[in-house]
């Protein structure tokens, strides 16, 4: 962490697609401190996507530079590898590996990256398990689970990798209604657990109860920042409005 | 009465015909041996060139699909490494189109007489052809299987801290593999058969061997039908295999 409290610090960044056809990124700032919890909204295509994708170089950036831990990451010859372990991330399709047992999706990056031995690997991964009420579906595979069960692998997966940040880009949205609930208590408890979180999500009731911090974004922009209070109940921007009148 | 009996002096006539052309063709002289010899190196062409084959195809569709994948991230870093991929992938989309563009008679012969010119051993020339041909293809079928992988899991692979190498060999090779078994089987079955052409360069495979028979016994019929059942039988097993193959591997897909 750095002397001010900022574990991310994202400067002037840019991702154009064809050329400058497309920007998807078009000029943002943002800093998260550790244990913040943040939540970005805007509409769909608006970019939200993306910014959470540059943040471990999934996407990697046309212009600007992102600070992990007080490093640019975003300079070329970082070892982009070594710092993505330390950035969880959660997808929309959970994409856990299907051709291997959830307990081995959990144990795979910390045994192989990690070195750590089996025997604790799968300790620590059985205890994650447990937390969320999936302790005996360790040796199912994910095509015998519920999309919610998924989605909670998924987390855990990620937090086998002990990260410093958990990324999530709209963990719900593949959801089927009745399994939102049990995906949000995960983040939840984590989110109480001081863990610092960056969420892309349509939940605008997760936001209110548990984001320190809302970000809209629209146009590849952050054109509004604030306490969920803020953001909900006197928004300024008026794209803002337009699209909280939309959603809520 | 008499009807039946000419029925009958037919099915002997048949018989004693069938007989006779059997014996002439494969037991005089002992010509069956040639037809085992035959079938021995068909064998041998095909497996050699089969392991051949597959070691190409896997360097080819790695050195694929990693620039493929890495496009991006190549162009921004440049460099001297940067350039060899980019000549390196060059090189196997040249490769891929001169073997898939070309009958692999034509590349058999071009390597017997024109490249491997001092060596007399036509079946290793014939293994290398049919090696360097098959190669193509089957770079193609690890590239499409690798390919058909959800790019979703290479993003899960590498979100974790997995480089691109690690990526592929414990999350996207073994779906990828899985996936094209069965294809890769087939076009070994399909190797099978077209090394029947390797006569074209002097190698009595099994094909060549029943050719010998019918030019000595100026009898077509029964050495070259035999020749057809025998790789008849032998892609009759073989896809037989492929399908329990295929069945086992949809069951385990849970
Ligand atoms: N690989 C890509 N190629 C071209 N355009 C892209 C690509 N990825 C995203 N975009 C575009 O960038 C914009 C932002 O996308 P995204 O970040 O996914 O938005 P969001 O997540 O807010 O819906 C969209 O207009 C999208 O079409
Ligand atoms: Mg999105």
């Amino acid at each position: 962490m750095n002397a001010d409290g900022s574990l991310i610090e994202v400067k002037g960044l840019c991702k154009y697609y064809n050329g400058e056809a497309i920007k998807a990124l078009d000029g943002v700032d943002l800093e998260i401190r550790a244990g913040e919890v943040v939540v970005v909204i805007g509409p769909s295509g608006s970019g939200k996507s993306t910014l959470l994708r540059s943040l471990n170089l999934l996407e990697l950036p046309t212009r600007g530079c992102i600070l992990f831990d007080g490093r640019d990451i975003s300079e070329k010859h970082v070892n982009i590898n070594l710092h993505r372990r330390k950035m969880g991330m959660v997808f929309q399709h959970f994409n856990l590996f299907p051709h291997m047992s959830v307990i081995d999706n959990m144990t795979l990056a910390p045994e192989k990256l990690l070195k750590m031995p089996k025997a604790q690997a799968r300790e620590y991964a059985m205890g994650l398990l447990e937390r969320v009420g999936l302790a005996d579906r360790a040796e199912n595979y994910p095509s015998q689970l519920s999309g919610g069960q998924k989605q909670r692998v998924a987390i855990v997966r990620a937090l086998c990798m002990k990260p410093q940040v958990m990324l999530f880009d709209e963990p719900t949205s593949a959801l089927d209604p009745e399994m939102v609930g049990e995906v949000l208590d995960v983040m939840k408890s984590l989110a109480a657990e001081g863990m610092t979180m960056v969420v892309v999500t349509h939940e605008m009731g997760f936001a209110r109860e548990v984001a320190s911090r809302v970000i809209f974004m629209d146009g590849g922009r952050i054109l509004e920042q604030g306490s969920p209070q803020d953001i909900f109940d006197k928004p300024e921007n008026p794209r803002l409005r337009e699209f909280l009148s939309k959603v809520l | 009465m008499e009807f039946f009996d000419k029925i009958g002096d037919f099915f002997v006539n048949w018989f004693s015909e069938f007989k006779r052309e059997f014996i002439l063709n494969f037991v005089t002289g002992e010509k069956w041996r040639w037809i085992i010899d035959g079938l021995k190196n068909t064998l041998i062409i095909t497996f050699f060139a089969l392991i051949l084959g597959v070691v190409i195809g896997v360097v080819v569709a790695a050195v694929r699909s990693t620039y493929d994948k890495n496009r991006e991230s190549f162009r921004r870093r440049g460099g001297a490494g940067a350039f060899f991929m980019g000549a390196l992938n060059f090189v196997c989309n040249l490769y891929l189109t001169v073997i898939r563009g070309t009958p692999v008679v034509v590349q058999l012969m071009i390597m017997y007489f024109i490249i491997m010119t001092n060596t007399t051993n036509g079946v290793l020339v014939a293994v290398i052809a049919f090696g360097i041909n098959s190669g193509a293809y089957v770079a193609e079928i690890f590239r499409s299987g690798i390919m058909s992988i959800d790019g979703g899991q290479f993003e899960a692979g590498r979100s974790l801290g997995f480089n691109y190498f690690q990526t592929m060999r414990h999350i996207i090779v073994p779906q990828a593999f899985k996936t094209v078994l069965p294809t890769l089987c087939n076009e070994f079955i399909v190797l099978l058969k077209e090394t029947s052409v390797a006569g074209y360069v002097g190698v009595v495979e099994l094909t060549k061997a029943g050719d010998q028979i019918r030019g000595r016994t100026f009898s077509a019929f029964m050495p070259l039908i035999a020749v057809a059942l025998i790789y008849l039988a032998m892609v009759i097993v073989l896809t037989a295999l492929v399908r329990r193959l295929e069945r086992r591997l949809r069951r385990s897909e849970r």
